[in-house]
């Protein structure tokens, strides 16, 4: 009974973690799309030297722990770039983000192989430029194949902005750690913070699938049914 | 023949895809109105032949003119020419994410600037040209094979070309859909479209061609009118090549 009113009590508090970490995982996802989606135009239709930027950005985002980056970023990139006075917040949703774009740029770079070459061919013929076909044709194409893949990458940044803990973001498991350790309760409150991220991840998911009906188009399987 | 007539002359077309030299050395005028057709073995360049034409497949050598003016080596100009050279696919090609109308209305609006309402009074126009108007709102996804290419023929209309190139149009349809699309292409050639088709349908080649074109080996082999290729005792190379589909159908 005692358990159940501290809770109660600590409740607001666990919740204003809450808007911490739907911020984290919001800047992300949309610094991850605007990045993202530009360099997978750049590896799918650009010159040499831009392909392999992109490579490698790809291969180092991808290629190591998210710990590893929030550290080096935090420890040592931004305050060597003169930026040691952003937030924790600010800089793990810019390393969160970085990462993303990474994944979520070869995830639209498979959307926009998966587009037939023929949509090229028959829009080129019309006299379309190759940046007017690419923007009425291929993306609008490419990003209904991409939405399911895309939408994957909601779980992944919300369970992985938790490890912003450790530069000291105030996010929701940072504040349910103060709240164990104010109240000498743990499996009860780290319960209620895992059933908040559930229900956070569920939300999500449910509001992403509702786009991908909404978008759907038939002849292209994104969850038309 | 008056010169000015002549709408569209190709010279002296050669085309290489690694070692293999696919087109070697064609030439062809084309005047207004005038419908030519295509014939040959599969492999003999035909299709090349006809991306040659609006650089979707740049020659290795040869120039294409285009009313006087020169295709090849046009630089960004190139989009404006393709405007005026229609082109309809085997495969249709059509835009997979929009509907009928809108798959005539894109280029009209992105290339011609042209405002909503024009676009789409346009649109509707060709595809009514085709017997599409009903199905104006359909995606591709919902067509059959016979509805999506008569879509893409009113696609290529839209633009107002002076010319359509029609690369085996009929060769993914079967006998009843290809019916369908040889009418809306007859229509055209009565109504004075300039086409160029490469084609195995013999029956739509005599009955609308102006001139058929025999290629073998990446040169037109043989060229006239279609009873000169087929009745002609001179003429011996196009026969051969029928009679051996012929055979081979009846096997």
């Amino acid at each position: 009974m005692d358990v159940l009113l501290i809770l109660i009590d600590w409740f607001p508090y666990l919740l204003s973690g809450v808007a911490a970490t739907l911020g984290l995982v919001l800047a992300a996802l949309v610094l991850g799309l605007l990045l993202g989606l530009p360099m997978a135009l750049g590896q799918v239709y650009g010159s040499r030297p831009v392909r392999w930027v992109v490579s490698v950005y790809v291969w180092f985002f991808r290629g190591l722990p998210i710990l590893v980056l929030l550290f080096l970023f935090w420890f040592g990139i931004f305050p060597g770039l003169g930026l040691g006075n952003l937030s924790a917040f600010v800089v793990g949703a810019v390393v969160l983000g970085l990462r993303g774009a990474a994944y979520q740029s070869q995830i639209f770079r498979g959307a926009i192989l998966s587009v037939g070459e023929g949509q090229m061919i028959a829009a080129r013929s019309l006299g379309m430029s190759r940046l007017t076909a690419i923007r009425s044709v291929i993306l609008p194409q490419a990003m209904r194949i991409a939405l399911p893949g895309w939408s994957n990458e909601y779980p992944n940044i919300l369970t992985d902005s938790a490890v912003c803990y450790a530069i000291g973001v105030v996010e929701l498991l940072t504040i349910t750690s103060r709240i164990v350790t104010q109240t000498h309760i743990t499996m009860p409150i780290y319960l209620t913070a895992a059933g908040i991220f559930i229900i956070l991840n569920y939300g999500g998911l449910k509001a992403l699938h509702r786009l991908e009906k909404r978008i759907a188009i038939p002849g292209f399987g994104t969850g038309a049914m | 023949m008056n010169n000015n007539d002549i709408v569209l002359r190709v010279e002296d077309i050669h085309k290489s895809f690694g070692g293999n030299e696919v087109l070697r050395g064609v030439s062809f005028d084309v005047r207004r109105g005038e419908t030519k057709v295509f014939i040959g073995p599969s492999g003999t360049g035909k299709s090349t032949l006809l991306r040659c034409i609006n650089q979707l497949t740049p020659p290795d050598c040869g120039n294409v003119w285009l009313d006087g003016e020169e295709v090849t080596n046009s630089g960004a100009r190139i989009n404006y020419f393709r405007q005026k050279i229609g082109m309809v696919f085997q495969n249709f090609f059509l835009f997979d994410h929009l509907t009928a109308l809108k798959n005539v209305e894109l280029a009209l609006l992105k290339v011609r600037g042209m405002g909503k309402a024009e676009a789409r009074e346009k649109a509707l126009t060709e595809l009514r040209q085709v017997g599409m108007e009903d199905w104006a709102d359909h995606y591709p996804a919902e067509l059959s094979g016979g509805q999506a290419q008569r879509v893409s023929i009113a696609r290529a209309l839209a633009m107002d070309p002076d010319v359509i190139l029609f690369d085996e149009p009929t060769s993914a349809l079967d006998p009843e859909l290809t019916r369908e699309v040889l009418e809306v292409m007859k229509k055209l050639a009565r109504e004075g479209m300039t086409m160029l088709v490469v084609t195995h349908e013999m029956g739509f080649a005599c009955s609308v061609a102006n001139e058929v074109l025999f290629m073998e080996n990446g040169v037109v082999a043989e060229q006239g009118s279609p009873d000169l290729l087929l009745h002609d005792p001179r003429f011996t190379r196009m026969k051969d090549f029928i009679g051996r589909i012929d055979s081979r159908m009846e096997d």
